[in-house]
């Protein structure tokens, strides 16, 4: 994949991806065409990036099972059945627990990184993108099921990947994630714990980062629960916002 | 059918035994150890069974699970037969782990375990390392344990599946330097083949190409550098591994 020169955006009736200004991109969103999600490789999801998801763990940090707090990223992988784009419909499983809305910053990597640090970790970043990090609310973070995380549609992506030269602080980014327009949940992409550069340098010491490849910054805490039947939007700073909706299992195919 | 996929003078060839080494698609017959030898398929997703056997559930200390123990790995972690593995100095234990690898061949969702088997294309031998070190205890097994560059070893061959005759009486071996240290049968296995994709898919859609890595026997056991790792399953072939050092990395530690 190579880095996109402005916004590309994938729609979901066109074969290739178009790379267009910001301008140019909202007028198409604008016509609630559904996209594809604007990357193609591995996505990996980040776990207690957040000081708050951190601070909430508190002392049970040093109780069983966890014995101690993180040290190393503690990642997740996001398979391609999960894979969606903007304007998706996400299938909510039967039962009362609903789909964690876990809206987060997308680092999309533009070349090969391996042992990179964080003060040249930035080069090898093509773009970012929105991503709604789906799952089945979990209490136990200790060896989760990967049906919470895993099911089809569970990571919607886009709608799309914005060229790193167009974001001036990574870091600093608000997002506002809300159901069916009502006020939103909002925070800030600078409480992460390891800031983007340091989370690239951390993670490519022990696993390389290839170009499409996306890593997300890690989920806030206290995200919504989404139920079937509402309409979601990410958005991040002024960015073109993520929509998808969510339906019954009953009701899907 | 056996297949590899090799890189042997400027371009990369699908590959088939052959008595002088191998034979590739063009008919040129190679030493074995004069090609690349590149995993077999790319993978799509990668599923990787923890505690799949009993006797090593139990050398683990684990007790029974209420559901297959799945986690997921990277393709990045993908390297072919004959490759390298590294292994950090600061590790005090690296290990194999032989597992069958199979891979799916249709599309799969909502499959009940009598269909399951006719959703497979074929299996592969795989070498799971880890290095226990690094387990911290958020979403075990953690990808610096599990997803680490070299990590996952994958081949020598892609085996139809037509070509195994009972995938439920394989033999997997591997031996350390030539001395037999792990030995199983995936007559064992806890949750076997069928029954994974049936659970796999009850609520996720497999594609062709997904590969699931099905677990571990009992019998894993820290490797040094310079140890040769050979991975053996009946029909499958062998897979040969070698553990890397930092240094031939240019890395001072870790």
């Amino acid at each position: 994949m190579y880095p996109p020169a402005d916004h590309r955006i994938h729609l979901f009736n066109e074969p290739l991806a178009r790379d267009l200004p910001a301008r140019a991109a909202r007028a198409l969103l604008a016509q609630g065409l559904a996209c594809r999600p604007p990357v193609d490789g591995t996505v990996y999801g980040t776990l207690l990036n957040d000081a708050g998801a951190l601070a909430a763990l508190g002392e049970a940090m040093h109780a069983s099972p966890y014995k101690a707090p993180p040290k190393a990223p503690i990642l997740y992988i996001k398979p391609r059945n999960t894979h969606a784009g903007h304007g998706a419909t996400v299938v909510v499983p039967d039962g009362d627990a609903g789909i964690e809305i876990g809206g987060s910053l997308g680092i999309v990597i533009g070349r090969t990184a391996v042992r990179v640090c964080a003060e040249q970790a930035l080069e090898f970043v093509a773009g970012y993108t929105i991503v709604a990090d789906l799952s089945i609310p979990h209490q136990s973070l200790y060896r989760p099921s990967v049906r919470f995380r895993a099911r089809d549609g569970f990571c919607v992506m886009g709608p799309a990947v914005i060229a790193r030269r167009l974001v001036d602080d990574p870091d600093a980014l608000d997002i506002a994630i809300d159901l069916n327009g009502k006020a939103p949940f909002r925070a800030n992409t600078a409480t992460s714990i390891r800031h983007v550069a340091q989370l690239i340098a951390d993670v490519t010491d022990f696993m390389t980062l290839s170009a499409g490849d996306v890593l997300t910054l890690g989920v806030p805490y206290g995200v919504p629960v989404a139920r079937a039947g509402d309409t979601v939007r990410i958005a991040i700073d002024d960015w073109a916002p993520l929509c998808f909706s969510t339906i019954a299992q009953g009701d899907a195919q | 059918m056996m297949r590899g996929r090799v890189a042997y003078a400027g371009a990369i060839h699908e590959a088939y035994p052959h008595e002088r080494g191998v034979r590739l698609a063009d008919g040129r017959i190679c030493p074995e150890d004069e090609v690349v030898w590149l995993a077999p398929i790319e993978p799509g997703t990668i599923f990787a069974l923890g505690l799949n056997y009993a006797e090593h559930a139990r050398e683990l200390q684990f007790s029974k699970q209420d559901e297959p123990l799945v986690f997921l790995k990277g393709r990045g972690s993908v390297i072919g037969h004959r490759g390298v593995t590294r292994r950090p100095s600061d590790a005090a234990f690296m290990h194999y782990e032989c597992e069958l690898a199979v891979v799916i061949g249709r599309p799969a969702k909502t499959v009940k375990r009598g269909e399951a088997m006719h959703y497979v294309a074929g299996y592969m031998i795989a070498n799971d390392y880890a290095i226990r070190d690094y387990l911290e205890n958020y979403y075990r097994p953690n990808l610096r344990v599990k997803n680490r560059d070299g990590g996952t070893v994958l081949g020598p061959w892609f085996v139809d599946a037509a070509d195994i005759d009972d995938v439920a009486q394989l033999e997997l071996r591997t031996y350390v330097n030539g001395a037999l240290r792990q030995h199983g049968n995936t007559r064992d296995l806890v949750t076997d083949v069928a029954s994974l994709i049936e659970y796999l898919s009850s609520f996720m859609t497999l594609a062709p190409g997904d590969v699931i890595l099905t677990g571990t026997p009992d019998g894993v056991a820290n490797v040094d550098v310079g140890d040769e790792v050979v991975c053996e399953i009946d029909g499958l072939g062998r897979l040969v591994n070698v553990i890397a050092s930092d240094a031939q990395f240019n890395r001072d530690g870790s």
